[in-house]
């Protein structure tokens, strides 16, 4: 079989999909923060898969910024589940709604 | 990181499946003799003699095969699980911990190439071009296994032993990466096979000599990482009864003790090869068509190296006190990772200098 | 030879990665979010970029995977979420599965309507072989790409500092 540029952007579509479906429809916070970390993942993936096509290092250079935005966003997302988590005794997004009018 | 199509060819499958199993082989064969030399160091450190009974009939041979006997003991033990824990997690632990820790030796040079029959076959399961970073990958994995251990077994000296894992290896992972730096801006690769054969030569060719500062941090690190014994607060018998293996029995319980123990060996060999010259012999040089005695000694000096800072672990071990969890903590990220910073600028400073005075570093 | 790898990695891929969405049980999520970084890595590989592939293992499995799994530990999550009741709108969660279909369904159609150009093959010792290498990418981004480096740089002290500020237990 002969790999085509398609199928590496193919997969990181339904894995962004999927990402995506878990943000939607997950109420605890670690699995939506977990979700964003697939589609993160997913873009990465068609990054590389564009850099290695184009023969350009451009877009692996790319990946190394969004791991760092990747570590940077789960260190202050988890700071932040642990401050919600001692507010409130539960990670359940349903309950967190003091911005409610 | 493997050359796809020479794994096509079928005499290099079949050669690397005999180095592969015959690494594996020694390995275990180490392993196995580490679990009684501990104990023989720790019987002649306390002036006793330590195991020396497990022998064939009335040759009792100094107990040299006590492994045997100990792993017999642990098939024959009755197998617990608990019933509040997590089943699949808590079977997967033990067994992820011994692999994390066996996936090591995968990058390490154990010797020099040997030519047999024409063929030269290189005593490493895989030369990989990026070797530090995957053994710095593969390493960080082995937390898994012990936090699955402290998580599934749902008791809480368990658990807080899984954490402490987990906060010890992230801290002294940093420490270690960050004196791995130093040492690949000198060496100017994450090639095993090439650092070594940089290091040959004269003695002072040893990063040892050129990274005093680097080696320390990293050596300490390792200690954390093994959660040997000033470090070994996941398991601090007197505080957490355990740890995380409280509730293993069995051969769940020997597969954590055998894959820390195989953890140190590889670990050992890992100091060996960085900063100890691996499998070179000081002031010999390396030859150009080794045959399969240099292959034999290159092979064994690297043994004699490893096997020193397997005894230096076993060593501290009965010496020195445990660490308090905070203390463990401070030193990690208040002392040890500043000195790494300031490790990776003086190397970066002094081969500057270097360059700029045209001395060959 | 890499045909077959693609598939089997893309096979346990999607498998782990609708398991990290579907598992009631956190852990059993961040287990199976590893193994997805793991088939992650393993694309990098086959797409030439080795040093990525190690550094993807460091960061995402052996860093980011296990913050979340000591978060896990630390809180002691064990009952899994409830999920049933006290939904704002009653049809979120089909409307969530919708969307996420739908999104994919837009990617997908777009994507399939052509067979797509084929890739360079990855022989070891080329060209494009080196480009994944660690001294090639460190080049570029000493280089052409210095100004976001330190920027993120900058990113990263600030969360560190973020963090520390969040998770901090407040002095009474």
């Amino acid at each position: 079989m002969e790999l085509t540029l398609n199928h590496y952007l193919i997969l990181s579509a339904i894995i962004f999909a999927i990402g995506v479906t878990g943000v939607l429809t997950r109420r605890n916070v670690l699995i939506i923060l977990m979700s964003v970390e697939l589609m993160l993942n997913s873009a990465n993936m068609t990054l590389i898969a564009f850099s290695h096509y184009l023969q350009n290092i451009d877009g692996m250079v790319f990946v190394f910024f969004t791991m760092t935005v990747a570590a940077a966003e789960v260190g202050i997302g988890l700071a932040i589940v642990v401050t919600m988590f001692r507010n409130k005794g539960t990670i359940d997004v349903g309950n967190f709604n003091l911005l409610k009018g | 990181m493997l050359d796809l199509s020479i794994v096509m060819s079928m005499a290099f499958l079949v050669e690397k499946s005999i180095v592969t199993v015959f690494i594996f082989i020694v390995v275990l064969a180490v392993v196995a003799y580490a679990t009684l030399g501990e104990r023989k160091i720790a019987g002649y450190l306390q002036d006793r003699h330590g195991p020396n009974r497990a022998g064939i009939g009335k040759h009792k041979l100094w107990g040299i095969l006590q492994p045997i006997a100990d792993g017999t003991k642990f098939f024959m033990k009755e197998d617990i699980i608990p019933d509040k824990a997590n089943k699949i997690l808590f079977v997967l632990a033990p067994t992820f911990t011994f692999c994390a820790a066996g996936f090591i030796m995968a990058a390490i040079p154990f010797g020099d190439r040997i030519t047999i029959f024409g063929r030269e076959v290189l005593l490493q399961i895989a030369d990989i071009n990026l070797g530090i970073l995957y053994i710095l990958a593969i390493g960080s994995l082995g937390v898994y296994g012990i936090a699955m251990g402290g998580w599934a077994s749902n008791n809480k000296y368990s658990l807080m032993g899984g954490l402490r894992t987990v906060s010890q290896m992230i801290s002294y992972e940093i420490v270690m990466g960050l004196a791995l730096v130093a040492l690949m801006i000198d060496h100017g690769t994450p090639a095993l096979r090439q650092i070594v054969i940089q290091q040959s030569g004269p003695i002072w060719h040893w990063s040892v000599f050129s990274h005093p500062l680097g080696f320390l941090l990293f050596y300490i690190s390792v200690f954390a990482e093994c959660s040997r014994m000033p470090f070994d607060l996941p398991e601090a018998e007197n505080e957490l009864v355990a740890g995380y293996h409280t509730e293993y029995s069995s051969m769940k319980f020997g597969l954590f003790q055998f894959g820390e123990y195989t953890h140190m060996t590889l670990a050992s060999c890992f100091i060996a090869t960085l900063y100890f010259g691996g499998w070179t012999i000081p002031w010999v040089a390396v030859p150009e068509n080794p045959g399969l005695i240099w292959g034999i000694i290159s092979f064994g000096v690297l043994w004699i190296k490893a096997l020193f800072f397997l005894f230096v672990f076993m060593w501290v071990r009965w010496t020195l006190p445990r660490f308090r969890y905070d203390q463990l903590l401070y030193l990690g990220w208040k002392k040890l990772i500043p000195l790494a910073i300031f490790n990776i600028f003086l190397t970066a400073g002094l081969i500057l200098l270097f360059q700029k005075f045209g001395i060959a570093g | 030879m890499q045909g077959v790898m693609f598939i089997v990695l893309a096979l346990v891929t999607l498998f782990s990665a609708l398991m990290v969405i579907t598992r009631k049980d956190p852990v059993s999520s961040i287990l199976y979010l590893v193994l997805t970084f793991f088939c992650f890595a393993g694309f990098y590989v086959l797409l030439g970029a080795q040093f990525l592939a190690a550094v993807q293992i460091i960061v995402y499995a052996g860093a980011i995977a296990v913050l979340f799994l000591f978060v896990v530990m630390m809180l002691n999550l064990r009952e899994p979420e409830a999920e049933e009741g006290k939904e704002l709108i009653p049809i979120w969660k089909p409307l969530g599965y919708a969307v996420g279909i739908g999104v994919g369904i837009v990617f997908l159609s777009y994507l399939a309507s052509s067979p797509g150009p084929a890739i360079p093959p990855l022989n070891g010792g080329d060209e494009i072989y080196a480009m994944g290498r660690a001294d090639f990418l460190g080049k570029a981004l000493f280089t052409d790409f210095i100004l976001p480096f330190e920027i993120a740089g900058v990113l990263l002290l600030a969360a560190v500092l973020g963090a520390v500020a969040l998770a901090k237990k407040k002095r009474v």
